[in-house]
């Protein structure tokens, strides 16, 4: 399957300063309809704070962010979470952030909060509208934890949940706010071979067959090249190369600024 | 290893020994020394530090025992009612009856018990209302509220002003009061907005503070600190009821409204709304990253939590028939927050059992009534460390797939 | 111009009252991030310890001088124990416990020690005796300055200069000021972080206890609930002058008290209470961080 070549997100010379710190210094990045991009570089380097800076997280000091969705852009620069959520942007967290005293499908549920709309009233009052958007959403989420795989846990805690659950679980939550592109905060951290692996099928099987775009921070070289269609290497907020893994292996500045003693890796 | 545990023995005793002495020059001056600076002596109590000492030595064996318990285990246990509980609920044949046995126990109360005691009964239902309220802020959207007091009062307020100027009679104030008090959650709630934890905690002390000052000092307002006398108790039509018809009635209109109470808050737990809550107690920027709108959800809890407080001030005031500022001090808001600490944060049944313990144990241990306020503060620390859930824990809801997992 | 001075100087001791009680909230807080609801009951103690010593030393018929030392030296001490073992029982269990729970421990504490001392001592107000001893120079003063608004003024300040000693260039507060950066880290690096934390309590109890004899001398009563309200104007001062900050919290103390003196000396004194907790509110919306503060809430 080819990627069309319709940007969904366009990102320009995006700044963002803590204190006196530039953690991002003019970066520029496009995401194409149903691409597999990686953002990598080494650990400080700006790559979560970019995840913050276009889920709205933090406001960016200066550039621009926008979103192309039906032939219609929009900038959201700055837009509250949330509404960036709605607009179609969904992540995952670095170090886990489930809501992990609610059981794996409730997790799954909040995530269909921002596409459901019944009110105090239509929980107190239980009117038809409001019983089938409750079965919707547990269907809805039923449905998305079987395409991941959990299903044999739907009532369990998210905090008694093994790691790799954990991880996926959050993919799940985020993949229940159907969105169009998906960010990933280092999936595989801390997963053995195997789950990696799995991972990698996981990450591949959205893009496919739901159609999701997927923006990915990820240390583990290997996932990388394997998945990406594009890779964008960031060192000290900046973007030091970019291009397909075939490139970017053989890139000099990015041998010398990250892979150096990973090329045999 | 007859050695090592005789060894360990010892260890343990040396331990408590020093604690013990610790604890015993520790409450010296205070437990054993008391002054009375008006007729100028000193009065020696001695058998106060032999008390302390023992009681220190044998406790810290408790202590450390619980304590090295509390390590091993993982936080998932389930409480003292728990597995109880659960099996209660889970089975109709066994819940069914209790609840019958409940309900003609609730019923037969007042006409089996006397006046004094129906009275009682009345106020720790307020509390039961209260302690679900709070819960809501406090255990289920995890916002610790110190200054429910002043939503309590907002609510008698409202109902002994208006009763006062315009002669607003008790079913009218009822829902008036319960807006009140959730029009005041959400004005309290925008300043707050970005506030969590101990600085919230503080700032709704203050504002509890603020209100008690007010009534207490807007003298034209709130007639101050006499407070506002001859307020009427719930008619029922145009009847003349005796003393004792009233409180039956109180009594009754307190049960269907604790139900009314529950009934709301199991709905609104197992809604879109009671899930956002309890997620944004468990983190709030994930929440938002899901697409929750974190202001709106966080006034909806306030408002929530508050509407309680003040329709459970309308009820104080129509109960006791007088209001002033010296019932809703930092102490009242303390007490709602042990009940809902004591009873399971999160947990309805708890609140309730919280509720009736704190409320009516108390009143009928006389002799315990004094040590009631230090008893709460043990209550508090010793929960906060050992059980941190309360009584009944809080458990998700199940929900079942067997069909479609087929 | 008297008045004026007089509300000035009254607004300044009392300021260095909330500074002495202030900097413990700080230093606590700088440390673990707990607000110690306990801290204001730490004073109270402090000022029961200091009475009940005075009682018994002028029953055994001391002298003026020694009394005030031995007095004093006892509150410091017992407040001191009293700080130390209320973070082993209430706080230590719950190093790793969510924030909400430390905070309703604290509470409990609070309202123990509160009902502690009520039942085992009394429920009244209990005269004070003036420790403070008349300066002959101050007389012609005695309208504008008391002679022990001169006195708490001068103790805080020397108090304030010996903290910063001890902070600045000490070896424990060296290893306070790592541990309140970055906890883990400071461990790593071999500092007894339990250590730190039982000192700060004793250190941040034993100020507090020196305040809790100075307004109770000053004043000239005390009762079981002196603390709760002063622990929390205390604290409004630190989160004021930003909370971890020590000259924060004395800035912070001083603008409280001198805002309280003006108000209640000029307009009226039936919301005296209420401005710590309006200032607290205005702070936090405005600037969370406080005056001095740089940490982000």
């Amino acid at each position: 399957m080819k990627p069309s070549k319709e940007k969904i997100l366009e990102v320009k010379k995006l700044t963002m300063d803590f204190g006196g710190l530039r953690a991002i210094d003019s970066f520029d990045l496009d995401i194409c309809d149903k691409e597999i991009v990686a953002l990598i570089g080494p650990n400080g380097a700006g790559k979560t704070t970019f995840f913050n800076c276009i889920t709205g997280i933090y406001k960016p000091a200066s550039g621009d962010i926008v979103i192309n969705k039906n032939g219609k852009k929009e900038r959201i620069n700055g837009v509250r979470p949330n509404l960036i959520t709605e607009k179609g942007f969904a992540r995952t967290f670095q170090n886990i952030r489930l809501f992990g005293n609610m059981t794996v499908l409730e997790n799954v549920m909040i995530g269909r909060h921002c596409r459901s709309k019944s009110s105090v009233a239509g929980a107190i009052l239980r009117n038809k509208a409001s019983i089938q958007e409750e079965k919707d959403i547990v269907n809805f989420s039923y449905n998305i934890l079987k395409k991941i795989g959990l299903q044999n846990s739907v009532n369990e805690l998210a905090n008694n949940l093994p790691y790799g659950d954990q991880r996926r679980l959050e993919i799940a939550r985020a993949l229940a706010t159907e969105p169009f592109l998906l960010l990933l905060d280092e999936p595989a951290a801390g997963m053995n071979p195997n789950e990696t692996a799995e991972l990698a099928d996981l990450i591949k099987r959205i893009r496919d067959e739901e159609g999701i775009s997927i923006l990915l921070i990820e240390h583990d070289m290997k996932l990388v090249m394997k998945l990406s269609e594009l890779i964008f290497v960031v060192d000290y907020g900046k973007k030091i190369a970019q291009g397909t893994p075939e490139e970017i292996k053989v890139n000099p500045n990015v041998i010398k600024a990250y892979l150096g003693e990973e090329t045999n890796a | 290893m007859t050695t090592d545990i005789s060894a360990s023995k010892i260890d343990g005793i040396k331990k408590s020994v020093y604690t013990a002495l610790w604890f015993m020059f520790l409450t010296f001056p205070i437990m054993v020394i008391k002054v009375n600076t008006i007729d100028n002596i000193i009065i020696w109590r001695w058998e106060n530090m032999f008390f302390i000492g023992a009681g220190s030595f044998i406790l810290s064996f408790i202590w450390r025992y619980m304590i090295s318990k509390n390590e091993m285990k993982s936080e998932d246990s389930t409480g003292i009612l728990q597995t109880f509980s659960e099996k209660i609920t889970s089975e109709k044949k066994i819940y069914i009856p209790i609840i019958i046995a409940a309900a003609v126990f609730v019923i037969a109360f007042p006409f089996i018990f006397s006046m004094y005691n129906t009275n009682i009964m009345i106020t720790a239902l307020i509390y039961v209302m209260l302690g679900l309220g709070l819960n809501i802020v406090v255990g289920i959207s995890g916002h610790l509220f110190l200054g429910y007091a002043a939503f309590y009062a907002a609510g008698a307020y409202t109902y002994a002003l208006l009763n006062h100027h315009f002669d607003i009679s008790f079913w009218f104030a009822l829902p008036i009061g319960a807006a009140i008090g959730a029009v005041i959650g959400i004005l309290l709630g925008f300043p707050v907005l970005r506030l969590k934890g101990d600085y919230l905690a503080i700032v709704t002390l203050g504002f509890g503070e603020i209100v008690r000052l007010i009534l207490e000092n807007w003298n034209d307002f709130s007639f101050g600190p006499s407070g506002i006398a001859n307020i009427p108790r719930p008619p029922l039509f145009n009847l003349k009821l005796s003393l004792s018809e009233a409180i039956v009635y109180l009594y009754f209109i307190m049960v269907v409204l604790c139900i009314f109470t529950v009934f709301i808050i199991r709905r609104l737990e197992d809604s879109r709304i009671g899930r956002a809550l309890v997620a944004l107690r468990e983190d709030e920027t994930a929440c938002q990253a899901m697409g929750i709108d974190k202001t709106k959800i966080k006034l909806t809890a306030f408002a929530l939590g508050t509407t309680w407080a003040g329709m459970g001030g309308v009820l104080f005031a129509a109960k006791t028939t007088f209001v002033n500022p010296s019932s809703f001090t930092i102490w009242e808001s303390i007490m709602v927050l042990c009940i809902v600490v004591l009873g399971g944060m999160g947990s309805i049944v708890g609140v309730i059992i919280g509720a009736m313990i704190l409320i009516l144990l108390p009143e009928y241990l006389r002799a315990f009534s004094e040590y009631r306020m230090i008893i709460f503060g043990i209550v508090l620390v010793l929960m906060m460390i050992f059980r941190p859930g309360g009584i009944v824990t809080s458990v998700r809801k199940n929900y079942k797939f067997e069909l479609e997992s087929k | 111009m008297d008045y004026f001075l007089e509300l000035f100087l009254g607004g300044l001791t009392r300021g260095s009252i909330y500074a002495l009680i202030a900097l413990g909230y700080t230093m606590v807080y700088g440390i673990i991030q707990l607000i110690n609801f306990a801290h204001g009951e730490i004073y109270m103690i402090g000022a029961f310890t200091a009475l009940i010593a005075a009682s018994v030393l002028t029953f055994a018929g001391l002298n003026q001088l020694a009394i005030i030392v031995i007095a004093a030296l006892a509150a410091i001490i017992y407040s001191a124990a009293y700080g130390y073992t209320i973070e082993k029982i209430a706080y230590k269990p719950l190093r790793n416990a969510p924030r909400l729970s430390v905070l309703i421990s604290a509470i409990g504490m609070s309202l123990f020690l509160q009902n502690y001392v009520l039942l085992a001592q009394t429920s009244n107000f209990l005269p004070f005796p003036e420790l403070i001893p008349e300066f002959e120079f101050l007389k012609p003063y005695s309208h504008i300055i008391r002679p022990s608004e001169l006195f708490i003024c001068i103790t805080t300040a020397v108090i304030m200069l010996l903290l910063t000693f001890l902070i600045k260039f000490t070896k424990i507060g060296k290893a306070m000021r790592a541990a309140a950066q970055d906890k883990t880290m400071a461990m790593l690096l071999g500092i007894d972080v339990n250590l730190v934390i039982s000192v700060t309590f004793i250190v941040g109890s034993a100020t507090a206890a020196i305040g809790g004899v100075l307004i109770a001398s000053h004043i000239g009563q005390i009762n079981f609930y002196m603390g709760f309200i002063a622990g929390i104007k205390a604290f409004v001062a630190a989160v004021l002058g930003g909370i971890g900050s020590i000259p924060g919290a004395v800035l912070g103390s001083l603008i409280l008290g001198w805002t309280e003196s003006f108000f209640t000396g000029y307009i009226s004194s039936d919301y005296e209470d209420a401005f710590a907790f309006l200032f607290l509110v205005l702070i936090l919306i405005f600037r969370p961080s406080g005056i001095l503060g740089k940490k982000e809430y």
